[in-house]
């Protein structure tokens, strides 16, 4: 672990491009930067295990800024609280670290949105960028069969990554209508980048039939996956797998926003034209602001990154081309908006609720996200509703309506950590 | 070939690429359930970032570690709970 100052002049939260950005460009101004994130090294998802190999050339350039520039990086620690202004307590293997900073800047990536489905509970079904995010961590995948399924234009980079890693993909099923996917593949024209990006994986995919209108309607298998049922118009069909890679698109990951009291708006952090969060000295960049891909996090990154050290000269001049990512991402919600036939996937025996097994049957007897945690547990189990929060927004319109710390689960030595120093602030902010 | 690192899951020698996450590991030797659900389902990674807690399992006496954010090392005693 790098060395600690007393006070960081800048500590970002997340280490993929917006905070890898946000990390560069505020470095840049010879302030001093901390990033702190929950993964091994940095790279965030759509770069994991890549620090020692980056796979494109705009990884290569990424990792090349950030070690062209003295960051303090805190790996493997994920935040847990908030216990003071000016202050986060971050969780490691072998302890806590009490992070302090002058400035914020949030760049928490997002998750996928998983939704329930009979038999999704079954292991070796997963998340698309699970499956994913597994093989770049030293899984082999040569061989295996493997059924793609959801929703976003992440189920195309996943199956090229698992084609080329050698697995059988046996088809990728988008939930989208191929109308609204025709108008965005019209869309992508525009930004020759994005074009360019659609060929090679329409290249690397050759023979992958790419089913749109279609999604998974069971997943089966004595304990564990055998076979997935698919559904497509009045055609249901079962197809053998060994894995299931399935996400519908994906949702900002907001908690730590919230729990510092930044707006949110329709499930996004809310900015301004710096990336500042509705909190002063609080900035937001990349997916949390809104689901839209690699470009506009590192436009966005780099954005919030010069704001917070007073660099608004070379903030303005991306405020261009963070207009034209936005557009782009506009584009992605309404090509990915979830169907309504989706809300149906689920039986009443369907668990809902993965930590405390909560099935739909038991949640529909409920008319709030409070009351469901209240009478079933959906949520309060070591996921904190991470995913069951966003299907049952899916599938009921519940909006989880408060954030507590811990954040996520912690061991109690951190927790005693966070009251001391809550009552230090305290004490500080007293004198 | 890369270099490799030895650990023991369930008591089994594991032997994997440096650089491998537990999960992986686990997968990669033949076992896909990671721990039983409050029902006594079997259960796997689904997330393999960090959030489900789906694969949380036991590294060196510490319970609820989550396996796929943290990498094999040598010695490393992992115990499933499937």
């Amino acid at each position: 672990m790098a060395d600690i100052p007393q006070v960081f002049d800048v500590l970002v939260v997340g280490a993929g491009p917006a905070g890898m950005a946000a990390a560069w460009a505020a470095a840049s101004s010879g302030a001093s930067v901390g990033v702190v994130d929950d993964n091994p090294s940095p790279g965030g998802q759509i770069w994991r295990s890549e620090s020692a190999h980056p796979s494109t050339p705009e990884a290569v350039e990424w990792y090349r800024r950030i070690s062209s520039v003295k960051i303090a990086f805190v790996h493997g620690a994920k935040v847990v609280d908030h216990p003071a202004e000016g202050v986060l307590l971050a969780e490691t293997w072998d302890g806590v670290s009490e992070l302090r900073y002058r400035k914020l800047i949030l760049a928490t990536g997002a998750r996928e949105r998983f939704l329930p489905f009979p038999g999704w509970t079954l292991p070796n079904v997963m998340g698309a960028g699970g499956l994913q995010a597994l093989v770049k961590s030293g899984l082999p995948v040569a061989g295996k069969r493997v059924v793609v399924a959801g929703s976003g234009p992440l189920l195309l980079a996943v199956a090229a990554y698992l084609k080329k890693h050698g697995a059988a993909v046996m088809l990728i099923a988008e939930q989208a209508p191929w109308q609204r996917l025709a108008w965005f593949a019209a869309a992508l024209l525009a930004r020759p980048a994005k074009a360019m990006q659609t060929i090679r994986l329409k290249r690397e995919l050759g023979g992958v039939p790419y089913l749109t209108s279609c999604w998974p309607v069971a997943a089966e298998g004595e304990g564990k996956l055998e076979r997935v049922t698919l559904r497509r118009g009045k055609k249901t069909w079962s197809v053998a797998c060994d894995y299931i890679a399935c996400g519908f698109h994906l949702v900002p990951n907001t908690e730590l926003a919230e729990l510092l009291g930044c707006a949110i708006e329709n499930g996004c952090v809310r900015v301004d034209q710096w990336q500042q969060t509705s909190r002063e000295a609080v900035y937001c960049a990349g997916e949390p602001t809104g689901i839209g891909g690699l470009e506009l996090s590192l436009v966005e990154g780099q954005i919030a990154g010069f704001a917070a050290t007073d660099q608004k000269k070379s903030a303005r001049a991306l405020i261009v081309e963070r207009k034209a990512c936005r557009r782009f991402a506009r584009q992605l919600d309404r090509t990915f908006a979830l169907r309504e036939e989706l809300k149906s996937l689920a039986a009443p025996d369907t668990i809902v609720c993965r930590c405390e097994d909560v099935p739909l049957a038991r949640l529909r007897e409920n008319d709030s996200w409070r009351a469901a945690k209240l009478e079933t547990r959906c949520g309060m189990g070591p996921c904190q509703g991470r995913v069951c929060g966003s299907a049952t927004e899916f599938l009921f319109g519940w909006r989880a309506e408060s954030v507590r710390p811990p954040l996520f689960p912690a061991r109690v030595e951190v927790l005693a950590m966070a009251e001391a120093a809550a009552q230090s602030g305290d004490t500080n902010r007293a004198a | 070939m890369p270099e490799s690192v030895t650990l023991e899951v369930n008591g089994a020698r594991v032997i994997v690429p440096r650089g491998t996450s537990v999960a992986a590991a686990i997968l990669a030797h033949g076992s896909n359930t990671f721990r039983q659900s409050v029902s006594g389902a079997p259960r796997g990674p689904l997330c393999g970032m960090g959030i489900c807690f789906e694969c949380r399992l036991t590294i060196d006496g510490r319970r609820h570690a989550r396996s796929c954010q943290i990498f094999c090392e040598d010695g490393m005693s992992v115990q499933t709970d499937g």
